[in-house]
């Protein structure tokens, strides 16, 4: 029991933050702007090299660094809404797909410029794990979990209590009335790409903290948000959030030892969890649990 | 030099409208007195959902133009139309399904800090004093709607006649001094009907909102209207008082089939 906190429990929570953390980016975009933004992940993948450039170049700790990530991600997305998004509003879903699809590209090959293909680690001492009752956790796994529960929190304060937040729901609910009603929807797309890209740089730092920086970092568990955001109901933050730390324990324990001793999946197979998920959401409740948008 | 009168609220004139080859408005003029409450009748299909559409913005009009208090907005996107004042309900009520009945009034009122919203991380204490008195004022709204039991309830849960409740009060909440309305009475039971006419009675006559009505229900349109225009396959072919309308032949004979009890 102890064991299958300590290395499935734990590190799937851990897991599962981060995906929660990508996926509420990817389902307010999807809701806001109706469309799947595949850049996504090469700007949690761009915060996080940032975030290390920062922490090594200014000497300052890792989650210090996460403001210098969030001060790339979010020009790099205002940027890529302007330049490119913004052009194609009006056309078909699956052409800003394909144009976010070429930003990752970019965002990418920017990656490869500055940092090379090497994976690179944060500089992070060697710490025993702390120890409660035979549940060993890392602190920084502890710090993870409850970054990614307050991010959420405020991200609840601001859809719910603020004008802003009201603005944005009405817009993801009905954007041709909320256009009509005088909702500033230039200004809630603007924030829109803001908040993603502070919550996508948060996951892109907690990612490479739990393991290591890699420029296809961020596009490797793209897959695993959108079936997180699909599976909560594309367009609702809650259920994306949901769905992320179903998606991230589902992948930890997927490689539990059920069958005596034999993982129940090989871990090479693991991040074919998300895949399935996907799959299975798609078939059996395409609007996902909680009922989204498509 | 003579005098020369107040233009009216709204006025119409030569309004056409084709789709395809279809005609659905064909040179319509009509106007609409400040502080009036003005009736737009005719059988089903006759073009007033339509006419409403291209004066709020929402078709272009293949001629004609419209004006607001003698300006011409002939063409102006909704937006620019809401924000001089102008609101429209429709025909099947338009709400954020799946926000409170609340925040639906919350969110259409006009925003003071035009194109740009409050940064959310600044100046926190304006934000809640804001907020405060934004949700007071929206609930003085459904106060005055008889709706304020359902504020808290998700704007889908409503029946048929309060949603269409709902947005008159997002009409309200903006600030609009002219209010077309599209049947706010069809499908309504008697006793909210006789609410819904008293209700836009009283903002009628203590806020001196001016009101375009399209309805059915000729007992509650002379109830409440004091002028009426009728609209027949794309044209006005009657106008007056609503004793007028009703015994003129030609109306009688756009209704074909229908029968009125004219008082
Ligand atoms: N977008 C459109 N494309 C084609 N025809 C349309 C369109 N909108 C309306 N029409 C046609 O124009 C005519 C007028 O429609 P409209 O909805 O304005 O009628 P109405 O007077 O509001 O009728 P009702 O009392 O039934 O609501 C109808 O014949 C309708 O089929
Ligand atoms: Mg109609």
């Amino acid at each position: 029991m102890l064991a299958f906190v300590n290395f499935y429990l734990i590190p799937g929570l851990v897991l599962g933050a981060i995906y929660a953390l990508s996926a509420i980016g990817l389902s307010l975009i999807y809701g806001v702007m109706r469309f799947a933004h595949f850049a996504h992940g090469d700007l949690m993948a761009l915060g996080a090299y940032v975030a290390l450039a920062a922490s090594t170049g200014l000497g300052i700790s890792v989650w210090a660094s996460i403001p210098f990530a969030a001060a790339a991600t979010i020009p790099a997305a205002l940027v890529a809404d302007a330049l490119f998004y913004a052009r194609l509003r009006r056309s078909l879903p699956a052409v800003l797909l394909i144009s976010s699809f070429g930003v990752a590209l970019m965002l990418r090959a920017l990656i490869y410029l500055f940092f090379g293909p090497t994976p690179l680690t944060f500089p992070r001492p060697i710490v025993p794990p702390l120890v409660f009752e035979g549940v060993r956790i890392q602190a920084r796994h502890i710090w993870i979990i409850l970054g990614a529960a307050l991010c959420a929190f405020i991200l609840h304060l601001l859809l719910s209590r603020t004008r802003a937040g009201r603005a944005m729901r009405a817009m993801s609910d009905d954007p041709d009335l909320a256009r009509i009603s005088g909702v500033a929807t230039a200004a809630v797309i603007r924030l829109t790409w803001v908040i993603a890209a502070v919550l996508v740089a948060v996951a892109g730092v907690f990612l490479g903290l739990d393991t290591q920086l890699q420029p296809v970092m961020g596009f490797n568990v793209l897959l695993a948000s959108f079936a997180a955001a699909i599976l909560g109901g594309i367009g609702r933050p809650w259920g994306a959030a949901f769905g992320g730390v179903i998606l991230g324990l589902a992948e930890e324990c997927s490689t539990y030892p059920l069958r005596d001793g034999a993982p129940l999946l090989e871990p090479t197979y693991k991040s074919a969890v998300a895949f399935v998920v996907l799959i299975a959401t798609l078939l059996l409740r395409p609007q996902g649990l909680f009922r989204g948008m498509i | 030099m003579t005098a020369r009168a107040d233009p009216p609220a709204l006025s119409v004139s030569g309004v056409t409208k084709r789709f395809g080859g279809f005609v659905a408005l064909d040179c319509v003029s009509l106007e609409v007195s400040e502080g009036s409450i003005t009736g737009l009748i005719g059988p089903n299909g006759a073009g007033k959902s339509t006419l409403f559409a291209i004066i709020a913005g929402f078709l272009p009009p293949d001629g004609g133009t419209i004006r607001l208090r003698g300006e011409d907005v002939t063409g102006e996107p909704p937006w620019r139309l809401h924000a001089r004042g102008l609101a429209r309900t429709f025909q099947i009520p338009r709400l954020f399904s799946r926000m409170t009945v609340l925040e639906n009034l919350m969110v259409a009122a006009p925003n003071q800090s035009g194109e740009r919203l409050p940064a959310p991380w600044l100046a926190r204490r304006q934000i809640r004093r804001e907020e405060e008195a934004l949700r007071a004022r929206a609930l003085g709204v459904l106060e005055r709607l008889n709706l304020a039991r359902h504020a808290e309830a998700p704007a889908s849960a409503l029946s048929g006649g309060q949603k269409k409740l709902v947005e008159l009060g997002r009409a309200l909440m903006s600030g609009a001094s002219v209010i077309l309305l599209d049947e706010p009475a069809a499908g309504v039971n008697r006793t909210l009907l006789r609410e819904i006419a008293e209700i836009i009675a009283a903002l009628n006559r203590e806020e001196g909102i001016t009101f375009l009505v399209i309805e059915h229900d000729l007992d509650l349109v002379a109830d409440l209207c004091t002028r009426v225009w009728c609209l027949a396959e794309g044209r006005v072919i009657a106008a007056g008082s609503i004793g007028e309308v009703r015994n003129d032949p030609q109306v009688a004979e756009a209704y074909l089939g229908m029968t009125f009890d004219v008082h």
